[in-house]
């Protein structure tokens, strides 16, 4: 029993996930699961990119993967570390009251 | 089986996403965000990417997640309060995301020439990738490690306590 995945659905996967990776982002009201968003958006990204890696067996689009890994352990850890600062500066972590720099 | 395989792990990714954006206790998001990336490697796994699901579980799942449970723990994270955020979010954000999802999927639907993935078709193996990884590409390479050293270092000086940070605390 041999069935083909086509890879058009791997594709949609990738771009349903990015758009709940936006609502999270734009309806989540606690710092830290606005910031888990962005990873889930970048972790679709790396999805569609080994999709198209696969697609032209291109083994530099799976190197690419990796490197937006590596950029995002770097800005978690980063990312985290203002939090932190901020949390430490606020004491909330909610962003309705982080909006200083808010037009 | 291929199919199988794809379709329960696709909804496991869907279900997981959808989840964190409904739970309210960051400590529930962060654990359906590793339910998220634990079934996106088996997925690259079914792409013939086995280095990256590997690497997915290893750096993702574990080093990432882990930092963000660390620092939900850290400070003690309670329930986030449901406001639905700001009305230009609502009234102009949720419209623009569905446009966005209806715009990509009419794309990726238009696509011809797509192939597809099934268990005969090799998998590129470690030995492949890090001959193009440690011949070709050195130099990002060794950019990136620098890269994550300084963040290290700017991660040590942003969470320490700073002289300004003592007066406020005071």
């Amino acid at each position: 029993m041999q069935q083909d995945v086509p890879l058009t659905w791997y594709l949609l996967l990738s771009a349903a996930l990015f758009c709940l990776g936006i609502v999270g982002f734009l309806l989540k009201r606690n710092i830290i699961t606005v910031f888990m968003s962005i990873e889930l958006m970048l972790n679709a990204v790396n999805l569609s990119f080994v999709t198209f890696a696969h697609q032209w067996h291109a083994v530099k689009g799976q190197i690419f993967v990796f490197f937006v890994m590596m950029v995002a352990a770097a800005e978690a850890a980063v990312g985290l570390a203002i939090i932190i600062a901020v949390f430490r500066v606020r004491n909330t972590l909610s962003v309705d009251r982080i909006d200083l720099m808010k037009l | 089986m291929h199919l199988i395989i794809f379709i329960v792990f696709a909804a496991c990714c869907l279900a997981g996403a959808i989840n964190l954006l409904l739970q309210t206790h960051p400590i529930n998001s962060a654990l359906s965000l590793i339910v998220v990336m634990t079934s996106l490697a088996v997925l690259y796994l079914l792409l013939g990417a086995e280095f990256l699901a590997i690497a997915q579980i290893i750096v993702y799942a574990g080093a990432i997640m882990v930092l963000f449970v660390f620092v939900v723990m850290l400070l003690n994270a309670g329930r986030e309060e449901r406001t639905l955020g700001s009305r230009a979010a609502r009234i102009v954000g949720l419209p623009a995301v569905v446009v966005l999802l209806a715009l990509f999927a009419t794309i990726i639907l238009h696509v011809n020439g797509l192939g597809a993935s099934s268990a005969s078709q090799p998998i590129t193996d470690t030995a492949e990738l890090s001959a193009v990884l440690f011949r070709d590409l050195l130099l990002p390479f060794e950019v990136t490690s620098v890269l994550i050293l300084i963040a290290i270092l700017g991660a040590v000086a942003l969470a320490r306590l700073g002289h300004g940070d003592r007066t406020v605390s005071k």
